[in-house]
């Protein structure tokens, strides 16, 4: 689905990303987490090919138009320049396939509205929505675009509760039924309980890779986001709790 | 028939209307039926003269100049996603008037007919080639903009340096009365002058409509919906520049109908950004043909100028868009 070789991208003389490696396979829900500045967007944005790097992005090798039917985006900006209804803009996904027929785009666009719960807001102006609504609204756009794979930034970022659990558990869904899903996330909780492989970002560099509990341990913890954390093991996976932050580290 | 059909299908009967009005308004003083007749070549010779050679021009160049304009305006606030852009915000106007000014100044239009629509010509196509060196090939919007003011600002001084050592009156007469913009005393020539451009204009932008929608939710979300925006990017600034400088060239400067048209139609489509190009075009076309007939019956023998006419309109709706936008905070 996606496959990244030493992906490498300077900016003013400094390494934001430094050789990248990262395979992505069907049926996986990937989650990239790392602290502010880690490189998460960056390292998106090249493996699509909107920034050029370094190295090989087996997306950014394709024409727009492959990437477009390859990999959806929702970037972490959320952007909506006029008020224009809900529904409009989830069809915009439909752009991606300039020839499939008005029947198949509308069926694309009625599920990724049913799947995000938008029905009663669908004839609103987006602008006039709430935050959740419109990332609710944009994470639609992304799902009628109807990719194998489905890139997103900070998806769940100003979701309520409730809200981000019903997106994780949208992309697991996507994931259990062969899609893959790449996304960033600041929520490490959420992150460990529904993505089935963690990669760690610090610095532009992979840090960790592998399955929650592997990826989510007390040193990686402390060494890349400088906090201690209360782990455990619960009934549906690793149970996370940030504490506090780690004074006098060397980051 | 949906809403966005009816809208289309009004505005397409508003322009028929305002077009056959504009054939048949002016100080001959003839009945239409007359008028109509002699167009065709049915009539007296003088007549016939005066609708083939006088009206008919007139009536086309507001067709084609408020079409262009609309378009402009309608494609210009897609892709810069700011309902305050206007044509002249990539130089565009501002080039092609400079390059007009500089045919009056070294009396090149005079001594050819061509030669002041060929100079605007020229001036809009040397400011697109420097918008594009200067906002580079995978240059965002702000740089767009940037070089935008830039060269307006660049041609905006350079017209008034001519001005400023032009050593005959008569000149800059004729320099300030062509930059007030308007349609008056239009032969054939300038038609078939300005309609090639424009049409390569209107056929380079007809297309860019999907991508327009999709930069919506901006140019990342656009690029990986499949949109190549290095291409869109090239094709809107030639087809700006073709529109523009085609209808600068035949009718000076005519401001804000860019502006405004879009403005007044966005909502009658939902906002659609490739809906309001055509609705654009359609209003524009309507915009400057019931202006151009309003100069005509405002003050008949005076010679009003229609960019005067548009300006004193459409700067202060320039004004009430600034306080609404900030308001709505958009």
């Amino acid at each position: 689905m996606l496959e990244l070789r030493s992906l490498s991208l300077d900016r003013g003389g400094q390494a934001v990303l430094d050789g990248i490696d990262l395979r992505i396979g069907a049926g996986e829900f990937v989650g990239l987490l790392g602290p502010n500045g880690a490189g998460k967007t960056t390292l998106l944005r090249a493996a699509l090919g909107l920034l050029s790097a370094r190295g090989h992005s087996s997306l950014a090798a394709l024409s727009v138009r492959e990437r477009a039917r390859a990999a959806a985006y929702m970037p972490q900006g959320r952007q909506i320049a006029w008020p224009m209804p809900v529904e409009a803009l989830v069809a915009l996904g439909r752009i991606a396939h300039p020839h499939s027929a008005g029947a198949a785009d509308r069926a694309a666009i009625e599920r990724a509205i049913a799947a995000l719960h938008l029905e009663p807001l669908r004839h609103r102006r987006a602008t006039e929505l709430s935050g959740g609504e419109q990332a609710r609204t944009l994470i639609a756009r992304a799902l009628a675009q109807e990719t194998p794979l489905l890139i997103a930034d900070e998806p769940i970022a100003g979701l309520d509760p409730g809200a981000q659990i019903e997106v994780m558990r949208l992309f697991r869904r996507l994931s259990d039924q062969g899609h893959a899903v790449l996304a960033s996330l600041h929520d490490l909780g959420l992150a460990a309980r529904h993505c089935t492989r963690l990669v760690m970002l610090d610095r532009g560099r992979i840090v960790a890779d592998g399955a929650p509990d592997a990826v989510l341990t007390a040193e990686n913890l402390a060494r890349v986001f400088g906090i201690t954390a209360h782990l455990a093991q619960g009934p549906g996976g690793i149970l996370f709790q940030p504490l506090d932050t780690i004074e006098g580290e060397s980051r | 028939m949906t809403r966005p059909r009816l809208l289309f299908a009004g505005l397409a009967a508003l322009v028929a209307a305002l077009f056959l009005a504009s054939l048949l308004t002016g100080p001959a003083g003839v009945g239409p039926g007359e008028s109509l007749a002699a167009l065709f070549g049915g009539g007296d010779d003088l007549l016939g003269l005066v609708m083939r050679e006088l009206r008919l021009p007139r009536a086309i160049l507001g067709l084609l100049v408020g079409a262009a304009l609309g378009m402009a305006g309608a494609v210009l606030q897609g892709f810069l996603r700011n309902p305050l852009a206007e044509p002249g915000l990539i130089g565009t106007s501002a080039s092609a008037a400079l390059g007009a000014v500089l045919a009056i100044q070294t009396g090149l239009s005079a001594a050819f007919p061509l030669g002041l629509p060929l100079a605007a010509l020229a001036g809009a196509g040397l400011s697109v080639l420097l918008v594009l060196a200067l906002a580079g090939p995978r240059g965002g919007t702000l740089a767009l903009i940037l070089a935008g003011i830039a060269i307006s600002a660049l041609a905006g001084a350079a017209t008034s340096l001519v001005l400023n050592l032009s050593p005959n009156p008569f000149a800059i007469n004729e320099i300030v009365f062509w930059m007030m913009g308007s349609l008056a005393d239009r032969s054939m020539l300038h038609v078939w002058i300005a309609a090639p451009f424009m049409m390569l204009g209107f056929a380079l932008l007809w297309p860019l409509r999907r991508g327009l929608e999709a930069l919506t939710l901006g140019e990342d979300a656009a690029a990986s919906s499949g949109v190549n925006l290095g291409r869109l990017r090239l094709m809107l600034v030639a087809g700006i520049a073709a529109l523009i400088g085609g209808a600068t060239a035949v009718a000076g400067t005519v401001g804000f109908v860019g502006l405004v048209v879009p403005h007044v139609l966005r909502r009658a489509v939902g906002a659609s950004p490739a809906r309001l190009v055509p609705a654009s075009a359609l209003g524009g076309a309507a915009t400057v043909l019931a202006a151009d007939i309003a100069v005509r019956l405002i003050a008949p023998g005076r010679d009003l100028k229609l960019g005067v006419l548009t300006a004193l309109v459409g700067a202060p709706f320039f004004l009430h868009l600034i306080l609404k936008t900030r308001r709505e905070g958009l």
